[in-house]
């Protein structure tokens, strides 16, 4: 299998062309856009978080490549119900592992389903399409309101 | 535009067989496919003939210019030199001098806004670019006017891709100090009518910067029948290396500008109080050259000359009109850029795909080609597209490569539908 079959896992042509969590949410505790300059991806996160820090809703709206639209939606699947502080670990494990400093094959993880975009690790020009709504989710929990960008 | 069939049955202006074996980087193949260029309005392989005149220099030759008094730096000042002879032909100045070596297209337009705009664009006077230049022709300009007080206005452009020239006219005043437009789109392939442009801003008493960045690889130039101010170009777009291209500029117009970098070799007699500069080209030229960078260059022109720049246009028309054609019947996609006058570039966008998504699984099939917003974001909005995946052909394409890129294409769309 070539790597770029790998990059276009069929779950991720799935997250493509159906987004999930894919609407605005008036009621966002937290929200913060990402945008990547270099190829136009322009992503908004929102969050709803709870006074016990967790993650009650989260969801994106936007346009962008299928590998961010597809990263951004199984994000929002992924986050939902966690802790702040676990998004954060999960951010760190997931960057990490786009940028392949991470192997999930071989350490502990809180990745599930996110593995799906390791093969991202052998396309350099594409971590930034992978990481724009993860950094903009972080982005919004540190109240960036002036937005993200990948540059 | 006549079908795919009538362009075949033509005799071909050039052998490309032929040509094709003196570019290395051509027979390789990328994980197990043939290499298929198609980016050569990002950059342009070099032939044989650049690279071993390179490593003869680097090898054999190599000296500093302009200084030293022996064999090696007196033989190296005079290959410089005659590239400079060589690009001022190339291009039809008056004389070499009117030549200046740069790094290339954006530092020889950055040179222009420095050190003419710095001297001769005060407040309330007009610059004027197209809503179809690459960033290094707009960027340069919003930060002389906002640093001058200056006004700058944007000819528009049709559905098409062309610029509307009717508004061009209304642009134009006796406010308008600069006339700054590329002769070829690099987005879009629009070649623009730069001789009306010129003739048009001289009536009004303003200097024209012709941006050739991509025309000088495609088609011949002559900077004097365009009586344009200033003409730019890159090495590396047209066979040379990278690092080293130039500017033409009028000797009369030169003459009035200060030095742009300061330094070394562009004086003519530093003391610790005052500094009289060297006459034009020197003066624009500070510091240690690209040498062989330059010799290169010249090598290059040598080569496309022995093409024929006139043959090399006809054929990358033919390969534009097959592509075109090709490109056009596959549903789902939309070239963006039809212009009436085009060079081989072919901007195109899919429903079904990003433009990023589209290059990745294209460079699967050993296609290279470039998706993004080719530095021309205010294109991509204007045609209300985030990005485009962009062909650019060239003399050593052949018709069965863009054959390759229509299927690659419909391949891509089926994965994605």
């Amino acid at each position: 299998m070539s790597y770029s079959s790998e990059l276009y896992q069929q779950v991720i042509l799935d997250h493509n062309r159906k987004p999930r969590n894919f609407r605005e949410m008036p009621n966002a505790t937290h929200f913060c856009h990402g945008f990547n300059p270099l190829c136009g991806d322009d992503i908004t996160v929102y969050l709803d978080v709870d006074n016990d820090h967790v993650i009650q809703d989260v969801s994106f709206t936007g346009s962008g490549c299928a590998i961010s639209k597809a990263s951004s939606s199984l994000m929002t699947v992924h986050l939902k119900g966690k802790k702040i502080e676990e998004s954060k670990v999960i951010f760190d494990e997931f960057h990490k592992m786009v940028l392949g400093e991470f192997d999930p094959e071989k350490s502990e993880n809180h990745l599930g389903k996110l593995t799906l975009f390791m093969g991202v690790r052998e396309f350099p020009s594409r971590i930034k399409c992978a990481s724009l709504s993860w950094h903009a989710m972080i982005g919004a929990l540190e109240k960036k309101a002036e937005g993200i960008t990948t540059e | 535009m006549p079908d795919s069939g009538a362009v075949l049955a033509k005799k071909p202006a050039i052998d490309v067989d032929k040509i094709r074996k003196d570019f290395p980087v051509l027979s390789r193949t990328i994980d197990g496919k043939p290499l298929i260029y198609l980016d050569n309005a990002a950059t342009t392989q070099k032939p044989w003939s650049v690279i071993n005149r390179l490593f003869k220099f680097e090898s054999e030759e190599y000296g500093t210019v302009r200084r030293g008094a022996y064999k090696l730096s007196e033989r190296s000042t005079r290959l410089y030199e005659e590239s400079r002879r060589k690009v001022a032909d190339f291009l039809g100045a008056a004389s070499k001098e009117e030549i200046v070596f740069t790094s290339g297209t954006t530092q020889s337009i950055n040179l222009v806004a420095y050190s003419f705009g710095r001297r001769f664009v005060n407040a309330g006077d007009e610059v004027v670019i197209s809503n179809i230049e690459h960033h290094a022709n707009t960027v340069p300009w919003q930060v002389l006017c906002e640093e001058k007080g200056a006004v700058l206005k944007v000819i528009p452009v049709n559905d098409d891709g062309e610029l509307i020239m009717t508004e061009y006219d209304k642009l134009l005043s006796k406010k308008t100090r600069l006339v700054a437009v590329n002769h070829v789109s690099n987005a879009l392939g629009t070649v623009n009518p730069v001789r009306e442009i010129v003739r048009k801003a001289r009536a009004v008493g303003a200097k024209v910067l012709i941006d050739g960045a991509q025309s000088t690889p495609h088609m011949k130039i002559d900077v004097r029948e365009l009586d344009c101010d200033f003409y730019t170009f890159s090495g590396h777009k047209m066979y040379g290396p990278s690092g080293v291209g130039g500017l033409y500029g009028k000797m009369e117009v030169l003459e009035t500008m200060p030095p742009y970098v300061t330094g070394g070799d562009m004086i003519v007699q530093v003391t610790l109080e005052k500094t009289t500069y060297a006459k034009p080209p020197s003066r624009f030229e500070a510091g240690t050259p690209p040498i062989s960078q330059v010799i290169g260059l010249g090598t290059a022109i040598d080569y496309l000359n022995g093409v024929g720049m006139d043959k090399i246009g006809e054929y990358e028309h033919s390969l534009l009109e097959y592509g075109t054609r090709l490109l056009r019947d596959i549903p789902g996609l939309r070239i963006i850029g039809t212009a009436r006058d085009k060079a081989s570039i072919i901007s195109f966008y899919l429903d079904a795909a990003h433009p990023h998504d589209v290059v990745t699984i294209l460079d699967q099939d050993g296609i290279a080609l470039r998706g993004g917003h080719h530095c021309a974001q205010p294109t991509m909005k204007r045609f209300g597209v985030p990005a485009t995946a962009r062909a650019s052909m060239s003399f050593y394409n052949k018709y069965e490569e863009l054959d390759a890129l229509a299927a690659s294409i419909r391949r891509t769309i089926k994965i994605f539908s």
